[in-house]
């Protein structure tokens, strides 16, 4: 009991913080653009793709900086040359561009890749057990992943916290215009922050496809769990994201290992098996089934009791 | 220093800048008059690239309509919102290093300068910006402008909604503003502020110039007053 605690906590602290990698690039789009990137997740899986292939042909250390790199420019690219200009016909635009991207990125995938997933291993070098957690041996991969993700998110604070361009982004989140009023460059910012919330999407594919598995799927699938990290965590606040991503991480974890149904809950109150069985399949649900849908469950509740999310200055 | 020629700005259908003609010299101090709605505050907006219009706007002899907001600001316009745009969760501090447009640009002015003329805001640099008072605020986006050391700085109706000693406390600054060889386009309601600090005045109606002269012969001339200014 106690081991498998330990565990589905460092694995839930693991994929929360990927999944804080991908959300503060995504907040902090959203909260000096207004633009909700649906491209977002599909640079994490373009990040995992080319993961993979660089790792296939080079190796996974520079697989672990050109992915990044790569997708980092892209997204700036995509900024200066796409965004900005359908910038002026008004968010509807926007967005739909945003999709346009995210689709085409998914079919580019399906046609270089095929429609079923890659065989993206975790590398060689890192493929060994670090520690033990009780009995259970621990992947040293996954060690590595965390600790390149706090190091990104410490990173990232001190840049945003200390620095002077961290300054303009901070200003910038609520008041674009006067920024730019001032005599700074917002536009550049704009690019800027763009191809870095990029990059760090690409990141986390880079080092997550070989924890998950890499295929078409992976888009959609995290795409919708970070937009509820976004707007659980409030929109444009960095510290709600990680605080979001932490929290859904771990809830998502944790339900899966929880063999628990209603059943469970019938017999121990002493209710008789047969006698007690009058909801039939959904007595039998356990909690680990309805672990997917419990991050929107959450999204829900947070949108009616809290709509401006955890650390949101405004409502969504 | 600055000129507008036949300025004309809509918002949607409606024809906000009809045509506006105004120019500032060095070191002048000028107020834009009129009731709410005449465009003042559209012409400062416009000025700083902010409204999308047509005509000719120079400074300092360039030609600087179609510019972005940040590069009219580079050339060395400055503006203070009407609304006090401060940056509500950042500290006074921050705000006054949002202002310099580079890490270390020296200009007319410095951090300590400003503290100097307002001690309140030395007292409550490591504040958030957002639990000042209005006229604290007010202060702060002056001076906040001014660590950018403008060249020309454009005013929005700073003394709205202040108390009268706060009132004193901004034409004071302006006046020290202008004796530093910086040109004031000053957006205001109040004639009596406008009168005693400006060298010339224009008075807005319906989206144009319709008069221009010095305050003494704005008071003589009770038409103009009646008909542009009076509630």
């Amino acid at each position: 009991m106690l081991e498998q605690l330990a565990i589905s906590t460092l694995n839930g602290i693991i994929y929360g913080m990927l999944l804080f990698m991908l959300a503060s690039g995504l907040t902090l789009i959203f909260g000096m653009m207004g633009v909700l990137n649906l491209a977002h997740a599909s640079m994490y899986m373009l990040g995992a793709y080319l993961g993979y292939q660089i790792s296939k042909t080079i190796g996974f250390l520079p697989a672990l900086i050109l992915g990044p790199l790569a997708l980092g420019l892209g997204g700036a690219l995509l900024e200066r040359y796409g965004l900005r200009r359908v910038h002026q016909h008004g968010h509807v635009s926007e967005l739909l561009f945003t999709f346009g991207v995210a689709f085409m990125i998914q079919e580019a995938v399906q046609m270089i890749w095929g429609r079923i997933g890659v065989p993206y291993r975790v590398p060689p070098e890192l493929d060994f057990p670090l520690f033990r957690l009780f009995d259970t041996p621990y992947p040293a991969y996954r060690i590595f992943v965390l600790v390149l993700a706090v190091a990104i998110f410490v990173g990232l604070f001190a840049i945003l916290s200390r620095s002077r361009i961290g300054l303009v982004i901070r200003a910038a989140l609520t008041h674009p215009n006067m920024v730019g009023m001032l005599g700074h460059n917002v536009p550049q910012v704009f690019m800027l922050v763009f191809g870095v919330g990029a990059g760090l999407a690409g990141l986390a594919g880079v080092i997550g496809g070989p924890i998950f598995v890499t295929s078409p799927n992976m888009a959609g699938a995290l795409g919708a769990i970070l937009f509820t990290v976004v707007v659980i965590g409030g929109l444009g606040s960095l510290p709600g994201a990680l605080l979001a991503s932490l929290l859904i991480g771990l809830v998502q974890t944790f339900a899966v290992v929880m063999d628990v149904s209603l059943d469970d809950f019938i017999k121990a109150i002493g209710v008789d098996a047969k006698a007690g069985n009058i909801l039939g399949d959904i007595q039998h649900t356990t909690i680990a089934q309805i672990a997917p849908i419990l991050p929107y469950l959450m999204l829900l509740v947070m949108l009616v009791v809290r709509p401006r999310g955890l650390f949101g200055s405004r409502d969504v | 220093m600055l000129e507008l020629q036949d300025v004309h700005a809509y918002y949607g259908k409606s024809h906000v800048l009809q045509g506006v003609n105004l120019h500032l010299t060095e070191g002048e101090i000028v107020t834009l008059l009129g009731r709410n709605g005449v465009g003042r505050s559209t012409t400062i907006k416009a000025i700083m690239g902010d409204v999308v219009c047509t005509g000719t706007i120079r400074f300092k002899g360039r030609d600087i309509l179609g510019l972005k907001s940040y590069e009219i600001a580079r050339l060395g316009v400055g503006y203070v919102p009407e609304n006090r745009d401060i940056f509500p969760g950042l500290t006074v501090r921050e705000n006054l290093l949002l202002g310099q447009k580079k890490r270390h640009a020296q200009g007319r002015w410095s951090m300590q300068d400003m503290f100097a003329l307002f001690p309140r805001l030395e007292e409550r640099a490591e504040v958030s910006a957002g639990v000042l008072s209005g006229g604290e605020q007010q202060m702060l986006t002056i001076c906040r402008t001014l660590m950018g050391d403008p060249d020309l700085i454009m005013v929005d109706e700073p003394t709205e909604g202040l108390a009268p000693r706060m009132v004193e406390l901004v034409a004071d600054l302006l006046r020290r503003i202008a004796e530093r060889g910086v040109s004031i386009l000053l957006v205001e309601q109040k004639l009596t502020i406008a009168l005693e600090i400006s060298r010339r005045v224009y008075v807005m109606g319906h989206g144009r110039v319709v008069f221009e002269g010095t305050p003494a012969s704005l008071s003589a001339d009770a038409t103009i007053r009646k008909e542009w200014l009076e509630v």
